[in-house]
């Protein structure tokens, strides 16, 4: 007698971009001591790794928890464009107002990707380097 | 508690075809992967067992053991072979990665013979695997995304 299985599917992603940890409202000193090496103003960039797990039923028909063909494109538009080459800090809306760490770009990249009508988005983790890496689940753990 | 995961790679070939789809819809559907001559990929195959170590021998499984287990279920039926003509367990349904992984969990689950099976990980590429998992017990876990 075999248990119920559960499936995900995980892909990765990668882009690369800019940016700056600085927050207005502390002093420059603050933000010196608070930031480091990433408070230069002139900012540094990543080759950001964006790994994204899915979940649902697999189809029968397709035995596909979902068809990366659609997938592909989805991450496409709303991460990789919208991110890849660019300074987080200026070029898109999240982080006009928000300190561009990993930790706030994860929650966005979950935000924007859990929009994907076709299974669920369980987990999103970012590599910043091959030494740091950030994970946010569906759930909100 | 305690998990061991032992890896192993095969390589095998396959397509994706649904019979009961138009050919264009095929095309549609699967794209290059639909290609009738097949194609392939070296699979690397992840296996969890979770449990508690026997006292006597400081083990949850012993991992040569496991690789045994390894090679006879998936490596023995798998490995060099075509997943859609050569895999009896896989007849009948499209050979993704999604579908290979739950065969592999269902050829493992009653066979591992000490420690539970708690993951199956299969790689089709370093960009891409699946998961499988035992399904929480009220079977929420694995049914509450939207069907495709």
């Amino acid at each position: 007698m075999t248990g119920a299985v559960k499936v995900s599917l995980t892909r990765r992603y990668r882009f690369a971009a800019s940016h700056r940890l600085h927050n207005s409202a502390f002093t420059d000193e603050k933000n010196s001591d608070l930031y480091g090496k990433c408070n230069n103003p002139y900012g540094h960039g990543h080759n950001y790794v964006v790994e994204v797990t899915i979940t649902g039923p697999v189809d029968e028909a397709t035995g596909m928890v979902a068809n990366l063909g659609d997938f592909d494109p989805f991450v496409q538009r709303e991460v990789i464009e919208p991110f890849d080459q660019k300074y987080l800090n200026e070029d898109g809306p999240e982080f006009q107002n928000a300190v561009p760490t990993t930790e706030n770009l994860a929650k966005v990249i979950y935000q924007r990707l859990s929009k994907f009508p076709k299974a669920r988005v369980e987990r999103v983790s970012i590599e910043e380097t091959s030494k740091n890496s950030f994970e946010i689940f569906g759930d909100g753990h | 508690m305690i998990r061991i995961t032992r890896k192993m790679e095969f390589s095998a070939a396959h397509f994706y075809h649904n019979p009961k789809f138009s050919a264009e819809e095929n095309e549609r559907v699967f794209g290059k992967c639909n290609n009738p001559h097949g194609h392939g990929h070296n699979y690397v195959l992840e296996v969890t067992i979770a449990g508690e170590p026997d006292p006597a021998t400081g083990m949850v499984l012993d991992l040569k053991e496991l690789k045994d287990i390894l090679q006879r279920e998936v490596g023995d039926r798998m490995d060099h072979r075509h997943l859609n003509y050569e895999v009896p367990e896989l007849a009948g349904q499209i050979p993704t990665c999604e579908n290979i992984a739950r065969v592999i969990w269902q050829l493992l689950e009653l066979k591992i013979t000490r420690g539970k099976l708690d993951r199956v990980r299969l790689y089709e590429s370093p960009d891409l695997f699946v998961d499988c998992t035992a399904q929480n017990g009220d079977g929420s876990a694995a049914d509450s995304g939207a069907r495709n």
